[in-house]
């Protein structure tokens, strides 16, 4: 394991190479091109907030201006969720390269978490526009922690991708599976609510157990809320977690590895 | 041999493992059932590999040949590590290049030129060796005019070639090539023929995947048979040929025995063919609806384009066709030259005056090769009853390499047909000398003096 993990490092020019060819072959032949990136996330919002500020207004204060409140949570979450579907498929899709290159199969999963970070990357300008709309400016002492809550989400997200895309081979219908836990898990999180709602407290020790939840969280109070960074603890202790997670599913991925060739 | 050698294969073995009905396992039955941890044991095994073990010395060709199932691919993955052996091990030195998949990892939307580099970066280069040598993959691959145009609009011709030149590019110490000299015309074999030397002559390693046996015999130096999973020969690639062209020969006469054995069958339990010249069919007749007209005629308006079968009025029945070696072996498998007769067993229903025997030769074009009947060669019938047996014996079967079919047939002096077997048996004619056409006459060459040739085969 830790062979083939030293050897991933290497392989940073491949998985370069393979976003690059992600993004560039989604949007070859349509006319938009790469504003699509910016659009999709723009009309998402547009969407969330008719039905959120409008046709189901709340009139709690402290997630005023409600749109820019839930984009800071809808972003990651879209990043989280894309990737774990993207790489569910990537192995199946990618059995060429596993069958008939000498090709490292965890560069699958980790390209389709890559490429799904990049899409994150470009709502993050349209977050901003929303931002200077609203006249909403975050606290610098808050805005410092927003790197550490990408790279925990960064590291948390490979180790889910590399569990799913490893055990999808084994059994196909974990990709429609997931898509419905992930619909659970984005309304089990709080994205379109606040976490200080009544009922998210009233079951915080519940909450406490889905790690995205403090990735949320942590988005919403580097980006959005006023007031102390309070969630920091929380935030470095699932990073920490994330990392031994990480290792464990990479343990998992390496020892399936020899079965892709054979069964994909 | 060299110090050491480039791969080393030490008692491999490899068993596929077959997962019982795993694409219909779900994960749920998995977990209801509690049989997670048994589906993911293998119900079935495959070996593909039984304990093989060889070394290509560094800087030799080496050729892996075998029939299809033979093992021959799965050697050739495990060398380039896309899967690992179950037992033994497999010892690589140097950077290693697979011609194995051509162009995987193409991605249809992108541009060759894009889709160079990404597969040049998937096989182990960098950025600037792909630049380096960009402008000679685009050359090899004969490209210059579509490498900016999306690899979706190749054709598939484009397509391999591409992957081809980048794989050869990759300047590897080991160059793995499973099969892949098919993927241009005359000149790119040429081509890809000419960089495999060059890099033989340049002291790199080649192992060879192919049934191309005449590749095999011009460009390796060593040669390993496999087949059903172990190895059967190793050694000078003339003599494994040699062993492996005798087995698949011995394949085929069992092949063709076999089928020959249910013709042979269907001929004999037949029932007397209808005396209102009705057809019966052939066992491997492929459309029978197309025999309707035939049916009405008795025969094909065309003799030298029909589809297997067998008619006739029944009064004479042919009850078995074999064909016996010069030693009286019955066979499917000759050699050019060998003498081969044809025997026809008959049986009459009643005493007959007016018959004639006739057999004909077609190749696997259609083209009738020879034909002849006893009427036209002069003979007269006398009288025909009971049971009896016609022998056609020729003498040398001058004939050039493939697979012949036979017409046998029995019929009255003005053509009307008592049993006609049509394409209904099959033989094989196996040649030294791969020479080309529908006959061989018996031939030699002369030179005069002032003309030196010599033969290497004697």
């Amino acid at each position: 394991m830790w062979h083939n993990f030293s050897r991933l490092f290497r392989y940073r020019g491949l998985i370069q190479t393979l976003v690059v060819r992600d993004l560039k072959a989604r949007y070859r032949g349509s006319v938009l091109g790469y504003f699509w990136s910016f659009v999709n996330p723009l009309l998402l919002l547009g969407i969330y907030s008719f039905v959120f500020a409008t046709i189901m207004k709340s009139d709690d204060v402290k997630t005023q201006p409600y749109a820019v409140f839930m984009f800071c949570g809808i972003l990651p979450w879209t990043w989280f969720s894309s990737s774990l579907l993207e790489s569910s498929a990537s192995l199946i899709a990618g059995g060429n390269l596993i069958k008939k290159v000498l090709f490292p199969a965890e560069v699958l999963p980790i390209v389709s978490v890559f490429s799904n970070m990049v899409h994150f990357a470009f709502g993050l300008p349209i977050l901003a526009g929303f931002m200077l709309y609203y006249g909403h400016t975050p606290l610098l002492s808050n805005f410092v922690w927003f790197p550490v809550v990408v790279l925990v989400q960064l590291i948390l997200t490979i180790a889910f991708a590399l569990l799913v895309s490893a055990l999808t081979v084994h059994f196909r219908d974990l990709r429609d599976l997931l898509a419905n836990v992930l619909t659970l898990w984005f309304f089990a999180t709080p994205i379109i609510y606040p976490y200080f709602r009544e009922g998210v407290v009233q079951y915080k020790h519940i909450f406490r157990w889905n790690p995205v939840y403090h990735l949320i969280v942590s988005y919403q109070e580097s980006l959005f809320f006023g007031g102390r960074f309070g969630h920091g603890p929380w935030l470095l202790l699932l990073g920490g977690l994330s990392v031994v997670f990480f290792f464990a599913a990479y343990w998992i991925f390496d020892r399936l590895r020899d079965s892709f060739a054979e069964v994909v | 041999m060299a110090a050491t050698p480039a791969i080393s294969l030490t008692h491999v073995s490899k068993v596929y493992r077959r997962f019982g009905g795993h694409q219909f396992a779900t994960l749920k039955s998995a977990f209801l059932q509690r049989s997670i941890l048994r589906d993911l044991q293998p119900r079935e095994t495959f070996q593909a590999l039984d304990d093989v073990s060889f070394d290509v010395p560094t800087g030799s060709t080496f050729a892996v040949i075998g029939r299809n199932g033979s093992g021959k691919s799965t050697a050739l993955k495990l060398v380039a590590g896309i899967t690992k052996p179950t037992s033994g091990t497999v010892h690589v030195e140097g950077r290693i290049s697979a011609l194995i998949e051509l162009g995987a990892g193409f991605h249809p939307e992108i541009s060759g030129r894009e889709n160079v580099f990404i597969n040049g970066i998937m096989l182990g280069l960098t950025k600037r060796e792909i630049q380096e040598r960009f402008d000679a993959i685009v050359e090899f691959a004969e490209m210059k005019e579509f490498i900016d145009a999306p690899v979706k609009t190749y054709s598939s011709g484009m397509y391999m070639r591409l992957g081809f030149a980048v794989a050869i590019h990759v300047d590897p110490e080991v160059l793995l090539v499973d099969e892949v000299l098919a993927v241009g015309d005359e000149g790119f074999t040429h081509k890809c023929l000419d960089k495999f030397a060059e890099f033989k002559r340049r002291g790199k390693t080649i192992l060879l995947v192919t049934h191309s046996l005449g590749l095999v015999e011009r460009f390796c130096d060593d040669a390993v048979w496999l087949d059903h999973g172990k190895k059967l020969a190793q050694g000078d690639p003339k003599r494994v040929i040699g062993a492996y062209l005798i087995d698949v020969e011995s394949a085929e006469e069992g092949y063709l025995a076999k089928e020959d054995a249910k013709t042979q069958e269907e001929v004999a339990v037949a029932e007397p063919v209808r005396a209102d010249g009705s057809v019966e069919h052939g066992p491997v007749s492929p459309e029978p609806a197309g025999e309707a007209d035939v049916r009405a005629e008795a025969e094909p308006k065309n003799m030298f384009k029909a589809d297997e079968g067998r008619w006739g009025s029944g009064g004479v029945a042919i009850t078995g066709v074999t064909l016996r070696s010069a030693s009286g072996e019955v066979g499917h498998v000759f050699h050019t030259g060998d003498e081969v007769a044809i025997e026809i067993g008959l049986k009459a229903d009643r005493p007959h005056d007016d018959f004639v025997f006739g057999v004909a030769m077609f190749n696997t074009e259609g083209t009738c090769v020879y034909g002849t009947n006893t009427d036209i060669e002069k003979y007269v019938a006398g009288e025909l009853s009971g049971e009896g047996i016609v022998r056609f014996v020729i003498e040398s079967l001058d004939l050039v390499e493939g697979t012949y079919k036979l017409d046998v047939a029995v019929h009255k002096k003005d053509g009307a047909p008592y049993d006609y077997h049509r394409l209904l048996y099959t033989f094989r004619v196996k040649s030294r000398t791969k020479d080309a056409g529908i006959y061989r006459p018996k031939h030699h060459w002369e030179f005069s003096p002032t003309v030196k040739l010599t033969r290497t085969d004697e």
